[in-house]
């Protein structure tokens, strides 16, 4: 079904990335890889894996930028996955219902029995969530690893998406963004998340969260240096006389 | 309640979980090995290991594609095209076997150091160098003279302990933690989990690294320094703390040896060295107004002043010369400004930043301890300033100076072991140095007479003859080289190939891929490997055995190919005689245990060295009536060897009954206990033994306890180094051993009891014309050249590219995506460029190890890593221009023998014509048999759990 | 975008197909349909087959066409959907036009009230496959208000050029065929121009900035992408032309698809007779490589938001 769900549950379950501690590592890239490899939407297959051109399926990807330039410039490293927005078209373009929302939780699937493989759906996507399978003729998407979030067979604490539970930074957290109670809620308040691209009005549930003022002399509006500056020694004795009185007992 | 479709949420993941410990990089994290049918499922961190805490980078998650990689050797080699050709057949282990057997014992019974056994980046050492010593070759060293020993020495020849994983910054407590050239290296995840902690809790993170990405991406502060200068900078800091006094004065008088005195009597035999009394090293008591043993528990030392010694002559606290040194007009801000590319402002601002962090708010602990003099503290103070340093600092020809200056740094700062500040992890501190000493050549059929690896503390330890000549194939310890405590692996093939020294007969290498990534001047190592000597018409180096897991370039060059398994098919032992994954709170070791079994015929190499040792009937490794000690081959040996009486390979469950820790006797059942634990053990540091762990009595005593030291003797920093002050005084032609006088200038200028900075010896370079620097950079998701057979990985990093600032292209007319070629004094490469922003002016660089050879690592011919990607090694010259008397030094560090990689200086230009390839290009190298590369892969298909019901 | 053959031919031959079976069904409405059966026959089957063979064309960009069938059944949100949905209900007014056609005379209740649903039907559908792209933010230069009526204004001028193809080829005396023709290849070349101005000048919200969130640390630029290769995304979402390039093939599909086609109609409706007959070919000929061409354009000039996070910037050619 591939309108958006009329009924909706409370929880929006997503991500909060921070893009001040990713040091663009790719762990979460590969574990997702990994992870899904032999998953919900199993394989993510590689095309020419070991040849000229290999390609294969990600569910999310490790890009790194640069803003400004000179000395304020910045270097930020950048995971991009799905984002699983409220308003998302790549759910309402799908002829045949394969991509849908869940209602229950706000995660967005694809159902590959149904998916003829029209790429529409990957189209209407501004962030280039849905990567699709070549060899398998359908789309593959981030699940939010919903074949994890709930599964018993996981103790409590591994009931996180592989992206988040493998980040060593602990650049990624998973909650719900529907509470704003929540810790992803409160992080985003907290650390001034926002959204990819507003523009698009697609609505996103997954946050950034923005790279901290750099503290060194060159930011501006940053208190660059609480240290006071250094005073050269004077007195009787100079500089050795001096250490020499810094010696207790 | 919802209408949802229904999707497979509780699907069982795995059959059985296997526990073990990664292998992709120095951190030894702890993985959970998922499997299904015996088949890989999933990869993760190990949620209650202390050094990953549950949290797995790229590589390590990477794992089921580097294990099943289509590069992986199946059978045993044995070459039959000329050497090079990659042209072999398959064998039997019994031949295999047989064949090493007998070249190995010919040369055991004639001359034993004409083997040449040289490990690359396995964590064996422990057992790799034991097995050297059995054999009887001096001629053995893992990687580390080419990775990064300067900080090995320079650490444990000044401070006891090191950065690199034998310490850490006080993460809990550090506010201003400082980064030197450190990009992805050593101790990976824990830095990257403790970088996301200090940021969210506020400290404040400053990395110096010419490049600007991923932790000095995210630092608070950035410093793009000129790479080679970081001693500069390093001793500038020092000087404006020194004026203005923010120096820890108890500290230095206390901890280090800053207040030992210090003869000055120039000419003589002695000069330079401590004052002694009865052998112990004096200090001028403030209070007693007289020199008094160093030793002594009541001593208050100056740091300043002169002093008579009893003999008349002269002597200065240590401290003062310390002080003149940082004081130096050449370190001032204004004076390093230019050098650096770092402004005297910001030099100045750091320091105080430094200062503040360090004086204006001291850490507490409110854990009182008592030191080794019986003085008891009732809190723990310190300061939080922590630093790390690697790979940056480390790969340059003044690497070992600019170490020691960090050291000095923090030593000023009171910032060693106290809390906020760096922080040994077990079983470090140990004396500085420690007390081995490198073995000289052993007679035929015997073996050393110690280890083949140490630490020289005068020219008395060097490995030479009597006429100063080397006594190592690699001329580690000789005057050329003499700290050389990782040996020199880069010099080994080329030494060989010259017969200088001596030629050796067989050359015995495991997993370094020498005649690539791993070789400067690659072009001319891989033709010495393979030529032949005109007037016997053999190979100039008769024999090569090699081991490897996977069909990397250096297998094409191997007479015998003996193939290794992957980390999930075998035993390992991480252990703290060698490399261990020990906290600062914490002792620890680890193993790795097979989680599947191999499908070819491989065997792990560790298994093969002890089945060869018992072949051979090297001591140790048989019994007294010959048979093998260890018929379970490395998993027998990882529990029943004992270094030392109590003392094995593994510290934990240790006893009959498996409850002693560190010291106990052999515990048959301890592989069981580790596997159970997830594959580690720890021992907690006791709370008051935590810090100040040099000089604190609760720690040397638990280090007693646990093996880690001999005697709990306090271990005082030495900051003025009196090992080197030995050397430069046998230069100046005093004591026993002669100093052939062509290196007497060299070793004057370079043993240097303090730090100084010297300009990297590329610099020479710059003058022809060479004025940038060429560096490297580990990417995080690859390491060393094991990265390529991954079908993941080199999705990520197929090629590489040069990296160019944008103004210094603007400059040369590059435009992004260029071609441009990139010279060196030595040679010239044709590469693609791409410009960023985040760059040292002057500096040019690439990822490590990207490139590959064709044909090699089972890639397709026109595989993007053969086609675009690229080496700088090309670039690299291994020996240093020739000086007047014709005398080529290795292009290396003069104190260690590190290999300076990014002494490196080139210049660039737009290439001419068009080009679509990387040059050079060498021709492709055959495939042994090997596995059909996969069009299409599937991995994880049959795992795709069923829909539910 | 990459232009996919596929797709390319689906859009031009069905939207030629449509075209013609909307003249058609107007020409039945007016009651100006010759009863020439073989005429009927070539019509009708110009007409379908061209439509056939466009939507059989699209089902081979799919990756399981065995499924196809479902497609029918999201009409409730997807424009992709309601495509198929047309697409297929539009046969049956088409079925029973051309029965009462050719069957009969064509001039008859049925043939002109199944002939005015067909032509609905034809636009519907020309409008439905309109919407799939217009309705794309992901691609602005597909969501404007240009793309929907040119859609139409192009199939409507491809089914005129058929048309006149058809009374030329068969010497039916189909009133102002050519002059229908003209006009609508003058309409049609009026609305390309005006979208190729418009996307040329557009001011757009999506930038590297938008997409990353980082504007306020400076212009925002790729370093590093994350795989060495290409992926999926940037071979189907990542295609390039170059100003220079595009310049001239739009020059190509104006001559081609328009200028040239115009003055052979004109020519046509001038001399007549088999004069005629070879100039509507020529026409027609000329027309579908030129509008291949424009087609071809619309994809590859067509950028999408997700290559702001490889390097891009929308707009921006060089």
């Amino acid at each position: 079904m591939t309108s958006l769900p009329q009924q909706r549950g409370d929880k929006r379950l997503g991500l909060v990335i921070d893009l001040d501690v990713c040091v663009g590592c790719h762990a979460c890239a590969v574990n997702c890889k990994e992870w899904n490899a032999g998953g919900v939407a199993a394989p993510l297959t590689d095309l020419d894996p070991y040849g000229k051109d290999p390609h294969g399926v990600w569910f999310n990807r490790v890009h790194t930028f640069e803003a400004g330039t000179g000395a304020s410039g910045r270097t930020v490293h950048f995971p991009r996955s799905c984002l699983h927005c409220e308003e998302p078209a790549c759910v309402t373009v799908c002829p045949t219902g394969a991509s849908y929302k869940r209602a229950e939780d706000g995660i967005v699937l694809v159902n590959e029995d149904l998916c003829i493989g029209c790429k529409l759906c990957s189209w209407a996507c501004p962030y280039g969530a849905r990567e699709y399978d070549d060899d398998a003729g359908v789309m593959k998407k981030c699940t939010l690893c919903i074949d994890r979030i709930y599964n018993e067979n996981l103790r409590a604490e591994e009931r996180v998406p592989a992206c988040v539970a493998t980040c060593p930074t602990s650049a990624r957290s998973f909650g719900d963004l529907g509470d704003p109670q929540s810790a992803v809620s409160t992080l985003v308040r907290e650390r001034g998340g926002y959204d990819l691209m507003p523009e698009m009005e697609y609505r996103p549930t997954n946050k950034y969260l923005p790279p901290r003022p750099r503290r060194d002399a060159a930011d501006a509006g940053a208190a660059a240096s609480a240290a006071p500056p250094l005073e050269p020694v004077s007195g009787a004795g100079g500089l050795l006389g001096f250490i020499d009185r810094l010696l207790s007992d | 309640m919802f209408d949802d479709p229904p999707v497979a949420t509780d699907a069982p993941v795995a059959d059985e979980v296997k526990h073990t410990t990664c292998y992709m990089c120095a951190c030894r994290c702890g993985i959970a090995v998922h499997l299904r049918d015996g088949q890989v499922r999933y990869i993760e961190g190990n949620r209650s290991h202390p050094v990953n805490r549950g949290v797995l980078c790229a590589k390590g998650s990477a794992g089921i594609m580097q294990h099943y990689s289509p590069a992986r050797l199946r059978k045993p080699l044995r070459r039959v095209g000329p050497r090079g050709s990659g042209e072999f057949r398959e064998i039997s282990w019994d031949e295999a076997l047989d064949t090493a057997t007998q070249w190995l014992g010919a040369l055991r019974a004639s001359d034993p150091k004409k083997l040449a056994f040289f490990t690359g980046r396995d964590q064996s050492q422990a057992l790799t160098g034991w097995w050297a010593t059995q054999f009887g070759t001096l001629n053995y060293a893992a990687h580390g003279g080419f990775c990064s020993v300067n900080m090995a020495a320079g650490g444990l020849y000044t401070v006891g302990g090191s950065f690199w994983e034998f310490g850490e910054p006080d993460w809990d407590h550090t506010r201003y933690f400082m980064l030197f050239g450190v990009a992805e290296d050593h101790d990976s995840n824990p830095i990257k989990i403790g970088l996301g902690a200090l940021k969210r809790r506020g400290a404040k993170v400053v990395s110096v690294n010419p490049i600007r990405t991923g932790y000095s991406a995210i630092a608070d502060e950035w410093i793009g320094i000129r790479p080679g200068t970081d001693g500069l900078f390093v001793l500038s800091l020092a000087q404006e703390l020194l004026r203005a006094g923010k120096i820890d004065a108890d500290f230095l008088a206390r901890y280090t040896n800053a207040g030992w005195l210090v003869i000055q009597d120039e000419g003589a035999p002695d000069d330079g060295l401590f004052a002694r009394r009865d052998g112990a090293p004096l200090v001028y008591d403030r209070k007693r107004g007289t020199p008094v043993s160093a030793l002594d528990p009541e001593a208050a030392p100056a740091l300043t002043g002169d002093c008579t010694l009893p003999d008349g002559r002269r002597a200065v606290p240590a401290f003062s010369l310390i002080a003149a040194r940082c004081l130096d007009p050449a370190y001032a801000p204004e004076a390093v400004a230019a050098q650096t590319g770092i402004a005297a402002a910001m030099i100045r601002r750091i320091a105080a930043e430094l200062a503040h962090a360090a004086f204006d708010s001291p850490v507490v602990i409110e854990e009182p301890w008592t030191d080794w003099t019986g003085r008891r503290h009732d809190r723990m103070v310190g300061r939080a300033v922590s630093m790390h340093a690697m790979r940056g600092i480390s790969a340059h020809s003044n690497g070992f100076h600019t170490c020691r200056a960090l050291h000095l740094l923090q030593a000023l700062l009171g910032a060693i072991d106290t809390p906020g500040a760096f922080r040994y992890e077990p079983p470090y501190p140990k004396p500085v140095p420690p007390a081995i000493k490198p073995a000289g050549p052993a007679a035929a059929n015997a073996p050393l007479k110690g280890p083949p690896l140490g630490f020289p503390q005068g020219p008395q330890d060097l490995l030479v003859d009597a006429a100063g000549e080397p006594l190592r194939i690699d001329k580690a310890f000789s005057w050329e080289a003499p700290l050389a405590a990782h040996g020199m692996l880069h010099t080994v093939i080329a030494n060989a190939h010259r017969g200088d020294p001596y030629p050796i007969d067989t050359l015995f290498l495991y997993m370094a891929n020498m005649s690539w990534n791993s070789a400067m001047n690659t072009a001319e190592t891989m033709r010495m490997l393979a030529d032949r000597d005109p007037q016997t018409g053999g190979y100039r180096i008769p024999h090569i055995i090699y081991s490897d897991a996977y069909y990397s370039e250096m297998v094409a060059y191997a007479d015998l190919v003996l193939p290794d398994t992957t980390y999930l098919e075998r035993h390992d032992c991480i252990s703290l005689l060698d490399r261990p994954i020990s906290s600062a709170d914490h002792a620890a070791d680890a193993i790795r245990q097979p989680v599947v079994m191999p499908d070819r015929d491989v065997r792990p190499f560790q298994d093969v060295l002890i089945d060869l040792g018992a072949r051979l009937r090297l001591p140790g490794f048989v019994n007294d009536d010959g048979t093998p000690k260890y018929p379970g081959l490395f998993p027998d040996y990882m529990v029943n060897h004992e270094r030392k009486p109590g003392v094995g390979m593994l510290a934990g469950w240790r006893g009959a009954d498996g409850t002693e820790s560190g010291v106990g006797a052999v515990n048959p059942a301890q592989l069981n206990r580790y596997i159970e634990n997830g594959c580690f053990w720890q021992s907690e540091v006791p709370r008051a033994a935590r810090y100040f762990k040099p000089w604190n009595a609760a720690y040397l005593d638990w280090a007693v306890r646990m093996g880690f030291l001999d005697k709990a003797e306090p271990i005082i920093l030495q900051l003025y180094s009196e090992t080197l002050q030995s050397f430069r005084l046998a230069a100046r032609g005093h004591g026993a051993v002669p100093v052939p006088q062509r290196h007497r200038a060299r070793v004057e200028t370079f043993f240097d009891p303090l730090p100084f900075w010297y300009a990297p010896f590329g610099e020479t370079d710059a003058a022809g014309g060479f004025e940038l620097h060429a560096i490297t950079q580990r990417p995080m998701a690859m390491y060393h050249s094991w990265g390529s057979q991954n079908a993941w990985l080199r999705q990520i990093h197929g090629e590489n590219r040069l990296y160019i600032g944008r103004s210094t292209a603007a400059r040369h007319g590059i435009a992004d995506g260029d071609w441009v070629t990139v010279t060196s004094a030595h040679g010239a490469i044709t590469v693609q460029a791409k410009l960023m922003d985040g760059v040292n002016a002057d500096t040019v660089w690439t990822w490590n190890a990207i490139g590959k050879r064709t044909g090699a690592w089972n890639l397709a011919e026109d595989a993007g890593e053969s086609r675009r990607g690229f080496l700088l090694n090309h670039l690299i010259r291994d020996l240093l221009p020739p000086r007047e008397d014709g005398h080529r030094y290795a292009n290396a560090d003069p104190v260690t023998g590190q290999a300076a990689w990014y002494d490196l200086r080139v210049r660039i230009e737009k290439a001419a014509g068009r080009h679509r390839h990387s040059e050079p290009a060498f021709a492709a190298v055959a495939s042994p048999p090997l596995p059909q590369r996969p069009a299409v892969l599937r991995y994880g298909a049959a795992f795709r759990p069923g829909k539910p019901s | 975008m990459h232009p996919a053959l596929s797709v390319i031919v689906f859009t031009t031959l069905s939207g030629a197909g449509y075209g013609l079976l909307g003249w058609l069904g107007v020409y039945a409405a007016a009651g100006l349909l010759p009863p020439d059966r073989p005429f009927a026959i070539a019509a009708m089957l110009l007409a379908l087959g061209a439509v056939t063979a466009g939507l059989l064309s699209s089902t081979l960009h799919l990756g399981h066409p065995e499924r196809a069938w479902r497609a029918l059944s999201q009409w409730r949100s997807s424009w992709l959907s309601r495509e198929g949905v047309a697409s297929l209900v539009t046969y049956l007014p088409a079925l029973a036009f051309g029965a009462a056609w050719i069957l009969d005379d064509g001039t008859g209740a049925p043939a002109r009230i199944s002939g005015v649903l067909a032509t609905l039907c034809a636009v519907l559908t020309v409008v439905c496959t309109a919407y799939i792209y217009r309705s794309l933010k992901p691609v602005p230069r597909w969501c404007n208000a240009w793309v929907v009526p040119n859609y139409l204004a192009l199939a409507a001028m491809t089914g005129a050029l058929l048309l006149a193809l058809l009374a030329d080829g068969f010497a039916q005396p189909l009133p102002a065929t050519h002059v229908l023709a003209a006009a609508a290849i003058v309409i049609a070349l009026m609305g390309k121009l005006g979208y190729w101005r418009f996307i040329d000048s557009a001011r757009l919200a999506s930038t590297p900035e938008s997409a990353t969130g980082l504007g306020g640390l400076g212009a925002v630029r790729l370093f590093e992408a994350p795989h060495t290769s290409d992926n999926y995304l940037m071979k189907e979402m990542g295609f390039r032309i170059a100003r220079k390039h595009a310049r001239k093939l739009r020059i190509l599909a104006v001559v081609l698809g328009f200028v040239l086609p115009f003055v052979l109609i004109a020519t046509a409706g001038i001399a007549g007779g088999v004069i005629a007959a070879a100039a509507s070919l020529l026409a027609v000929a000329s027309a579908l490589i030129g509008i291949l061409t424009e087609r071809w354009l619309f994809f590859a000039e067509a950028q999408h938001t997700v290559t702001l996070y490889y390097g891009r910037r929308l707009g921006m050619e060089n």
